[in-house]
C-alpha cells in the first residue's frame, strides 16, 4: 500500500529539497557568476547577481598569467596514471581477499582503511625528505605513487566489495574449464565486475583530481596540477575574486563535466551490493 | 580414460575433519553416485577430485597418474555446478567456447565441437543469447554442453538438478542418463536426493559425516543395506524400524522392513494398528499406521486404492523373506 502523502506535503517536501539543493550549489554558481564580473563588481556591495556586464576578460588574463593547459595536463596525468596504477595493483589484492579468504583478511582491510584516519601532514616530513633525497621533489612519479598510494585502500575496499557480489562458483568454473589465474582475472572476473570497477576508477580520478594538500605541498611548477593552479592566485598580490573565480571555474569545470555524465554509473557503482 | 582412485585421502578444514582417511575406486565408464544427508561431505569429496580444494593428506590418482598436486584446470575433469556456474557476460556459444578457447583448440574444431553439443542438447536455437535469457533447464544444458566438448576423462556433478522444478528434474535425469550411455564417459555425481541416486547410478557411495556406509549397485543397497544408515537412506518411503520383543522374535535387537513389503487386510494379521494420515498417489498408498505397539509410525505402502479411511483399524502382515535384522551396533545381521 503506497503511504498516504498529501498534494500539499509533497509541495513543501520539493520546495524544502530544492531550497537546500541551491543552497549548497550556491557557492559554485557564485564562483561562476562571479567569474564573469569586473574586479570592481565582484567586491560591489551590495552585490548584484544576474544584472551586471559580462565580461570574459577574467578568463583571458589568466589564460595570459599562467599556462592553464600545462596544469590541466598535468591534473590529467596525475589522476589516471594514479588511477591505472591503483587499480592494477588493487585487482589482484581484492581479488585474493575476496576468494581466497584467509583468517586475516578481515583485520587486513580494517588495517589499510585506518590508514586513511592518519592525518596526511603527520607524514608530510618523511615523505618531503624521501624525495628531495631521491631527487623526485616535483615530478610526476613521486605524486603519482604518492596519490596512488593515499587512495589505494579505498580502491581496495570498493573492488572488494564488488568482487565479493560475484558467485565464486563461476570462477571456479572458469578454473575447471581450464583457465590459468590469468586467464581467470581477465576473461572472467574482469568483465563480471566492469561495471564495479568503471565506478571504482571514476570516484579514484575525482578523489584525485580534487586531492589538494599533497598536490600543493610536494609540487612547484613541473609537476603541478589544477589545485596549485588556483592556489596560485589566492595570496601573491592580494585577493583578486574574479580572476581567483575564473581560474577556480577552469579548474573545476573538467571534473564537474565528468561527474555530471558519469553520475548514473558513479550512484550505481556506489550502491553496488546495497539492492539486490 | 577415466579411473579415479582415492588413497587414504582426508580433509580437514582447521580443527574439522571433513573427511576421515578414505579409499575409493572409481572405474572407467561408470555412473558412480554420492548420496548422503546434508553435510555429509559428499560436495567436499567431489571438490578434492575436482581439485578445488586441497586434500589435507592421501592421494588422487586419475587414469593411473598422481593428480593430488594438479590444478583443477590440468586434470582433464569437466564440472557442472549446481548453480550452472555460467559466464553471464558471454553468449551461449562463447560460453560451450571457453574451455576450448582456454585450450587453444584452432576455430575450425571449435566450431564442429559447438555445433555437435549444441545438437545433442537441443541448444541449436539459443547459441546466440546470454544465460540470463535462458529457462532453468536451458541454462543447465549450456553448463553440461560447456563440459561436453572439453571431452574430459570424467565429469563431475555437483548437485545439478537441484534448482530445477520437479518435472524437469525428472526429464533433465532422463538426459544425463541418456548421455552417460552414448559417451561411456565416467561421471560422478553428487546429489542428497536417493531417487536420483537410485535411478541413475551404476554405483552408489552412500556417505555419513565424511564416511562411506557403503558402496554398491542401487539394487544392491536396496536389498542388502549394510547397517541401519543406508537401510535407512536408500528407498522410499523409508524402511520401518522395530525394536523390542518383536525383533527379539527374529533373534535381533532391530528388524527393518520396507513400507511396500507389508501386506495389509481389514481383518486379520500379525500385527494392528490405527489408520492416521493417508497419502494417495494413484498408483500407490501410503498409510502411516499408529498405536502398533511396535513403532511409533508404521509406514505401509499398498498398490492402488484400498479402502481405509481415517482411524480405521488395519492389519499387517511383513513378508518374512524381507525382513532385515541388525545387530546392537546397527550393523546388518546375514
Amino acid at each position: 500500500m503506497a503511504r498516504a502523502v498529501t498534494t500539499q506535503k509533497k509541495m513543501i517536501y520539493t520546495l524544502v529539497a530544492w531550497a537546500i539543493g541551491l543552497l549548497i550549489f550556491f557557492p559554485i554558481l557564485w564562483i561562476f557568476l562571479t567569474s564573469f564580473k569586473t574586479e570592481a563588481e565582484a567586491i560591489a556591495d551590495p552585490p548584484s547577481f544576474f544584472f551586471f556586464e559580462w565580461t570574459t576578460e577574467n578568463y583571458g588574463v589568466v589564460q595570459e598569467r599562467s599556462d592553464y593547459l600545462r596544469f590541466l595536463w598535468n591534473s590529467i596525468v596525475l589522476s589516471l596514471g594514479s588511477t591505472f596504477i591503483g587499480v592494477l595493483i588493487a585487482v589482484p589484492a581484492a581479488w585474493s581477499m575476496a576468494f581466497v579468504p584467509g583468517k586475516r583478511t578481515k583485520d587486513l582491510l580494517l588495517w589499510m582503511l585506518s590508514t586513511k584516519m592518519l592525518p596526511a601532514v603527520g607524514v608530510l616530513f618523511p615523505i618531503v625528505l624521501i624525495a628531495n633525497a631521491l631527487g623526485i621533489y616535483d615530478s610526476y612519479l613521486l605524486l603519482i605513487v604518492v596519490l596512488t598510494l593515499i587512495n589505494l585502500p579505498i580502491i581496495i575496499w570498493m573492488l572488494y566489495t564488488y568482487f565479493k557480489e560475484i558467485p565464486g562458483e563461476i570462477l571456479e568454473a572458469a578454473r575447471m574449464d581450464g583457465a590459468s589465474l590469468r586467464n581467470e582475472i581477465l576473461y572472467v572476473l574482469t568483465p563480471m565486475a566492469l561495471p564495479g570497477i568503471a565506478s571504482t576508477m571514476l570516484l579514484n580520478i575525482i578523489l584525485a583530481w580534487n586531492e589538494a594538500f599533497w598536490t600543493l605541498t610536494l609540487t612547484t611548477v613541473d609537476a603541478a596540477p589544477l589545485t596549485a593552479f588556483i592556489a596560485s592566485y589566492s595570496s601573491p598580490e592580494g585577493l583578486f575574486y574574479a580572476k581567483l573565480s575564473a581560474a577556480s571555474t577552469m579548474a573545476i569545470a573538467p571534473i564537474l563535466i565528468l561527474g555530471w555524465f558519469s553520475q548514473k554509473q558513479l550512484v550505481r557503482g556506489l550502491t553496488f551490493g546495497a539492492v539486490k | 580414460m577415466g579411473s579415479i582412485t582415492l588413497r587414504q585421502v582426508t580433509k580437514t578444514f582447521g580443527d574439522v575433519t571433513v573427511i576421515p582417511p578414505l579409499d575409493l575406486e572409481i572405474n572407467e565408464g561408470e555412473f558412480v553416485v554420492f548420496v548422503g544427508p546434508s553435510g555429509c561431505g559428499k560436495s567436499t569429496l567431489l571438490r578434492l577430485i575436482a581439485g578445488l580444494e586441497d586434500v589435507s593428506s592421501g592421494t588422487i590418482e586419475i587414469d593411473g597418474q598422481d593428480a593430488t598436486q594438479t590444478s583443477p584446470a590440468k586434470r582433464g575433469l569437466a564440472m557442472v555446478f549446481q548453480s550452472y556456474a555460467l559466464y553471464p557476460h558471454m553468449s551461449v556459444r562463447k560460453n560451450i567456447a571457453f574451455p576450448l578457447r582456454m585450450a587453444g583448440v584452432d576455430k575450425a574444431e571449435q566450431e564442429k565441437r559447438i555445433a555437435y553439443a549444441a545438437k545433442v542438447l537441443n541448444l541449436s536455437d539459443y547459441l546466440d543469447r546470454r544465460p540470463g535469457q535462458l529457462s532453468g533447464g536451458q541454462r543447465q544444458r549450456v553448463a553440461i554442453g560447456r563440459a561436453i566438448v572439453r571431452e574430459p576423462s570424467a565429469f563431475l556433478f555437483d548437485e545439478p538438478l537441484s534448482n530445477l522444478d520437479a518435472s524437469l528434474r525428472v526429464n533433465m535425469r532422463l538426459e544425463i542418463s541418456e548421455l552417460h550411455k552414448n559417451l561411456a564417459t565416467t561421471m560422478v555425481y553428487v546429489t542428497h536426493d536417493q531417487v536420483e541416486a537410485m535411478t541413475m547410478a551404476d554405483k552408489i557411495v552412500v556417505l555419513q559425516a565424511g564416511l562411506i556406509e557403503q558402496v554398491g549397485g542401487p539394487l544392491e543397497l536396496y536389498h542388502t543395506p549394510r547397517n541401519l544408515f543406508v537401510a535407512g537412506f536408500i528407498g522410499s518411503p523409508r524402511m520401518n524400524f522395530i525394536e523390542g520383543p518383536e525383533a527379539a522374535k527374529h533373534n535381533a535387537p532391530t528388524i527393518g522392513i520396507r513400507p511396500e513389503h507389508i501386506d495389509v487386510s481389514g481383518s486379520e494379521g500379525l500385527w494392528k494398528g490405527r489408520v492416521g494420515v493417508a497419502e494417495h498417489l494413484g498408483s500407490d498408498t501410503f498409510f502411516h499406521v499408529h498405536d502398533t505397539g511396535l513403532a511409533e509410525t508404521l509406514t505401509v505402502r499398498v498398490n492402488g486404492e484400498v479402502g481405509f479411511k481415517y482411524n480405521d483399524t488395519i492389519f499387517m502382515t511383513p513378508q518374512p523373506d524381507k525382513i532385515h535384522r541388525f545387530d546392537a551396533q546397527g550393523m546388518r545381521i546375514p
